[in-house]
Order: C-alpha cells, then sequence, then structure tokens
C-alpha cells in the first residue's frame, strides 16, 4: 500500500469516525449530568440535518445552519424540561425507556413533517465533484470542514468543562450529584444545561456531514447505536474520550476494509469492543473505579 | 349503564354497516414499506395504488362494485409482512395481495400465499419470485437478470472489461450481486472486486478506495438505497473518472438531486415511465406513462418513480383480471393474471403465461442516463 492509499484510508476513517465522535459526545454529556444513556441522541443529528435544510432554502447557509443548530439545542433542553425533570422519583432505567419513546417520536414526527425522502445540504465550499489533493489522498473538501468542526467542538469542550465555572460545575454533578448539590450547584440546571448542549452538537454535526452523507428521517437509529458503541469504548463519563473513541473506531473500520470484505467491518469494530471491555471494563480513556460507582 | 347499552348498540351498527359494504365491495390488500428503510420505495407505492383505486371507484368501480383496498404497512420487515398476509388472506377475505415492496418481504410471504391460494403481485425486483414459478404468485418489475445483460450488453460496446461491484447488503442487492457474477463470464466481463455495504452506509470512500487500487475500467452499484447517491459523490471526491453503472433501482429522481454534479452520467437500465414524454407518440405504453405520471406529479407534488409504476402495474393487472374474469373469486382471478396479454403498463408491455408470471422481456428496459440533472436516453 502506497502512502497516498494509506492516507486515503486513514481521511476515510476519520471522516466516519468524527460522525460516530458527534452521537458519542452527546451521550458522553448526558450521561456525566444525569446518568441517562440519551438514546434520541442519533434523532438530534437528523434534526438538525433536516431543518438546515429546510432553512438553507431560504437563507444563506451559515444562517441556516446556526439557526439549525440553536433550535435543536432548544429541543434538547425542552424535552429535558417537559419529560425527565418530571420524572424525579424515576429509576434510571426509566428514564432511558422514555428517551427511547422520545426517538421514536421524533422520528415518526420527522417523517410527518418532511416525507421519506432522503435529502442532502450544499456543500459548504465546493461541491459534489470538487476534489482535494493532500499528499496523494484525495478528499472532498467538506471533509475539511467535518475535521475542522469536530476539532473546534472537542477544543470548545475541553476549555468549557476545564475552565469555565458552569464547565466545573457540570464536571462535579457528574463526580457526585448530591455532593455538587450540597456545594450549592443548581444541578437541575445542569442537567438541562447537559441536553441542551448535546443536542446542539448533535445538530452541528448532522449539518456538516450532510452533504456527505445525506439526511433521512430514520437515519438517528443507526447513528445512536454506533455513537453508543463508541462512548462505551471510550468510557462513559469523558466526553473527549468519546471523540478519541470515534476517530479509533473509524479509523479501524476503514482499514479492515482495505485488507477484508467490507461486510466485515461491523463484526471487526464489535470483537474490538468485546476486547477493549474485558479487558478495560472502564472503556479505553474511563476509570474502572469509576465506572464501578456508577449507579448504571 | 345507559352509556354502556348506547356504545354496544353503536358497536352493533357499526358492525352491522362494514357488513353490508363487505357483501358489495371487492377487497384488495396491500402489504407495502411505506415507513422504514425501504420508505423510498413503499410510500409512493401505496400512494399510487390508492389514486388508481380513487379514480377506478370514482368512474363507478369494476363489475358495477366498489374497490377497496386495505394497505398494511410493512415497515420493509418481512415477519411484519407474514403476519399481514396472514391477516388479509383469512380475516379480511381479500381477493388479491400487491405487495410487498421488497424482495426479501415477499419471499417470507411466497409460499403462504402458494398455500392458501390468495394470487399475490408482488413490486419487488428478484427473480426468485417467479423463478420457480408459484401458481399464485407473480411480479411486475423486470427482472433482475434482464438489467445484468443490459448493463453488460453496455459495457462491452465501451470495450470495458475489468470492473469492481457493490451491492448494498439487501434482499433486492444481494440477488442483485448474485444475477452480476453469474452473467459476467457470458459477457468476458472480469469482476475484480466485489463488495457489500450496509444498508444504511453513510460512506463509502474507504470500500471504492479499495476498488480504485485494482484499476477497475467501470463500477457498478446495485441498490435501493440512499447510498446510491453516496457512491457517485465519493467516487468524485476520489477522483475516479471511470464510469459508474447503477441497478433500475436508481429509478427516483430524489437520488439524482441528492447526488448533484456527481449523478451526471450515471447509466442504468430502467423502464420507460422515468423518460415517459420523450418516448415517440406511437409508442404503446406512451398515453399509460404520460397519464399516470401527470396525475401522480400533480395529485402528490413529486416527481414520480419507476417504484410507484411497480404498484400501478400491480393494481392494474389485479383490476383488469378481475374484469375479465368477471368475479371477484380469487382462482379465477389467478387463471384470468396467467392469461394476460399484451398490458401496456408503466414497467413494460405484459404478457403472462404458466411459465412467465412476469410477463416482461429484455424490451421492457431501456438504458438510460443523467443529463443536466434529469433523465435521459442514454443513446439518442
Amino acid at each position: 500500500m502506497g502512502s497516498g492509499q494509506l492516507l486515503q484510508y486513514l481521511f476515510a476513517g476519520i471522516t466516519v469516525g468524527s460522525i460516530y465522535a458527534f452521537v458519542a459526545v452527546g451521550y458522553n454529556i448526558i450521561y456525566s449530568a444525569t446518568g441517562i444513556i440519551n438514546f434520541a441522541q442519533g434523532e438530534f443529528v437528523m434534526l438538525g440535518g433536516m431543518l438546515a435544510y429546510s432553512f438553507s432554502r431560504f437563507m444563506p447557509l451559515g444562517i441556516a445552519v446556526v439557526l439549525a443548530v440553536l433550535l435543536t439545542a432548544a429541543f434538547g433542553g425542552l424535552m429535558e424540561l417537559v419529560f425527565i425533570r418530571r420524572m424525579k422519583s424515576g429509576s434510571v432505567l426509566g428514564m432511558i425507556v422514555i428517551t427511547i419513546g422520545l426517538s421514536l417520536l421524533i422520528r415518526e414526527g420527522a417523517l410527518a413533517v418532511w416525507d421519506e425522502q432522503i435529502r442532502a445540504l450544499r456543500f459548504f465550499s465546493g461541491s459534489e465533484i470538487s476534489s482535494l489533493n493532500i499528499l496523494g489522498a484525495r478528499i472532498s473538501p467538506q471533509v475539511l470542514w467535518v475535521l475542522g468542526t469536530t476539532l473546534a467542538v472537542t477544543a470548545g469542550l475541553f476549555l468549557f468543562l476545564k475552565f469555565t465555572l458552569t464547565g466545573q460545575a457540570l464536571r462535579a454533578c457528574s463526580e457526585n450529584r448530591r455532593a455538587a448539590k450540597l456545594c450549592g450547584i443548581r444541578t437541575e440546571r445542569m442537567v438541562s444545561l447537559a441536553f441542551l448542549v448535546s443536542a446542539g452538537i448533535g445538530a452541528l454535526g448532522g449539518c456538516v456531514v450532510s452533504p456527505l452523507t445525506q439526511t433521512h428521517y430514520a437515519m438517528g437509529t443507526d447513528l445512536a447505536l454506533k455513537g453508543f458503541t463508541v462512548a462505551i469504548l471510550g468510557g462513559l463519563g469523558n466526553p473527549l474520550s468519546a471523540v478519541a473513541a470515534g476517530l479509533l473506531l473509524g479509523i479501524i473500520e476503514s482499514f479492515s476494509i482495505s485488507l477484508l470484505p467490507m461486510a466485515y467491518k461491523d463484526v471487526i469494530s464489535m470483537v474490538i469492543l468485546l476486547v477493549i471491555l474485558v479487558v478495560k471494563p472502564g472503556g479505553l480513556f474511563g476509570s474502572s473505579r469509576a465506572a464501578a460507582l456508577r449507579e448504571y | 349503564m345507559k352509556k354502556t347499552v348506547l356504545l354496544l348498540t353503536a358497536l352493533l351498527a357499526l358492525g352491522l354497516g362494514s357488513c353490508r359494504k363487505e357483501e358489495d365491495t371487492i377487497k384488495i390488500g396491500a402489504i407495502l414499506a411505506v415507513t422504514g428503510g425501504a420508505s423510498f420505495l413503499g410510500a409512493p407505492e401505496a400512494r399510487t395504488a390508492e389514486m388508481v383505486v380513487e379514480e377506478i371507484n370514482a368512474k363507478g368501480g369494476i363489475l358495477g362494485r366498489q374497490i377497496e383496498l386495505i394497505v398494511k404497512d410493512s415497515a420493509g420487515n418481512p415477519e411484519r409482512a407474514l403476519s399481514f398476509a396472514k391477516q388479509l388472506i383469512e380475516e379480511d377475505q381479500v381477493t388479491a395481495i400487491i405487495g410487498p415492496t421488497t424482495s426479501g418481504e415477499t419471499m417470507q410471504i411466497k409460499d403462504l400465499c402458494e398455500s392458501l391460494k390468495t394470487p399475490l403481485i408482488s413490486c419487488a425486483a428478484a427473480e426468485a419470485i417467479v423463478d420457480p414459478v408459484a401458481r399464485y404468485v407473480f411480479k411486475t418489475p423486470q427482472k433482475d437478470n434482464y438489467v445484468a445483460e443490459w448493463i453488460f450488453g453496455a459495457m462491452n460496446e465501451m470495450g470495458i472489461s475489468r470492473i469492481g461491484v457493490v451491492a448494498a447488503n439487501t434482499g433486492f442487492g444481494n440477488a442483485g450481486m448474485g444475477q452480476l457474477v453469474k452473467y459476467a463470464p457470458r459477457f468476458g466481463i472480469e469482476i475484480a472486486a466485489a463488495e457489500t455495504y450496509d444498508s444504511a452506509a453513510t460512506d463509502l470512500t474507504a470500500v471504492l478506495t479499495k476498488l480504485r487500487a485494482r484499476d477497475v475500467e467501470a463500477v457498478v452499484n446495485w441498490s435501493i438505497v440512499p447510498a446510491q447517491s453516496i457512491v457517485p459523490k465519493n467516487m468524485k471526491q476520489l477522483g475516479m473518472e471511470v464510469p459508474l453503472f447503477q441497478s433500475h433501482g436508481f429509478g427516483n429522481i430524489k437520488y439524482v438531486e441528492a447526488a448533484g454534479a456527481a449523478g451526471e452520467g450515471i447509466i442504468f437500465p430502467a423502464g420507460r415511465l422515468l423518460v415517459a414524454e420523450q418516448l415517440p407518440d406511437d409508442h404503446p405504453q406512451k398515453a399509460n406513462l404520460v397519464a399516470y405520471k401527470t396525475a401522480y406529479e400533480e395529485k402528490f407534488g413529486e416527481a414520480v418513480s419507476t417504484f410507484g409504476g411497480h404498484a400501478w402495474d400491480a393494481i392494474m393487472l389485479t383490476l383488469e383480471a378481475i374484469r375479465k374474469a368477471g368475479s371477484a373469486d380469487r382462482d379465477a382471478v389467478r387463471d384470468a393474471l396467467e392469461s394476460i396479454s399484451g398490458f401496456p403498463g408503466t414497467g413494460g408491455i405484459f404478457t403472462m403465461t404458466a411459465a412467465d408470471h412476469n410477463g416482461l422481456g429484455m424490451d421492457s428496459l431501456e438504458l438510460l442516463t443523467v443529463r443536466d440533472g434529469r433523465f435521459a436516453f442514454y443513446r439518442n
């Protein structure tokens, strides 16, 4: 395999991995704050793409994307306010079931609002047929947008969680919700914020990948499953680990295609996941001590 | 108490009402994937069937009786298709069933319809549906081996001998892949790489990189899923300049729109519905094609697809058979279906025989391409 070829597979892997990462980050943020696995996470990605597509017909692409992200984020926050917050005595499992129900609801709603057809957002720069040559590998300019956005989201999230008071409060919530509350952190607000942020990130992901992967009302389910795998692989509770795990899985899948028939792609990634979970039950980057303390 | 009595009376009246209705309507079942992964096919099929039945009923129905179409949404799931088929045959006592949408679903209910002696007119493509022939099972889309032969014929003309094949991991994709592998040697074509991808695949650059490394002279993509628009985009992004052939599953203008500029020049065999206006006026199919296309596009505000056409054929063939049989008796309708000859549908001109329950030949297809974002004849 030449270096151009190698790079080509690497780019393909990173592109796919970024998509996984967008979903997995969302899982992680919400899990950190609440202990819930939000199975409607894939639907946020779908909503982002769909809304941006509809808006982009009346306004410049940039504004359409921002609007779609804000609207989806607001939707995520609203979802928490209306459904999750009221389940005060609800078990974690009960809340997970609620999120599955909501994902069905959002999907069917999207089918009613839009239809069963596929849609694709315009390319942010260039078009369907533009191709850049980077060290012998050919990629779409949109791939750079995807990579750039992944990088920006990761960096932004890192700075937010590490250096802002709100970010630290969110982390405190994930460490120990009770203690956080005793310290005067308004944990309900943190939970709302978690839903808001993860819906927004999902939607942003949905927008940047739409030109490449297309948007379809039922796309959320598959994404949610893959994203969940990645979140577990990285170790739940650490949003940044999700990004690393997503990229890793994407790259592994891509190189497995280079050697073996594509049909084995998912088998390979699942075997790797199982091996990692046996060796490191807390996930690649999670601590097993922390994992043992969690409710779920 | 009073309320209960009232409710019971209402229910009874409702029951009686529907009983009366049962006597004078002809019931036809439809199992279609209106939602789910195959909804790009099933939804236009359901809309078409409902539109046709509405039109026929407005004109007084058939044999002086109204048609009652019972549509069941299988969501593309073979198990659901099976339970709906049982329900339609045993509880609803339908005369015939149109659909299901996909090959996998059809194969799942083929034996049931055969053993319960109910005509099934499938909207799915796989050759296995009518080969071996089951007495009660018919299908309207062109057989997939014709499509493979058309593609290879074109390649021979273009001097292409080394190709790469990708197909979706669905009943349709697997059947198509089988046909391509089977027919390639007869046309002297070597398949250098054959890969299947998940039907929900969103990025195929990795697998196309692999094809490119094998120096293929053309790529064939066989699927019905949205990946049909992703493959051309990914190819252009990789700088692959070899021609892309697709199956008849590409017969939906939405896929062309989603592929944008990358869709230009894709070659695929399909029925004539997509290019109805471009047919010569004396073509026997033209009147029906244009009539269906105009009616559908006016009513639903979206472009017609070959899939809706398969449902149009299925319901029209069923109605034609009922008219010919002079009754809604299942066996009489089956016999009439088998004797249909020269019926101009959207998929081609149907001539059924005891040995051929598809009734379409190689000439039911045309080689089409995408030119300026529209479907056009490949050869002018």
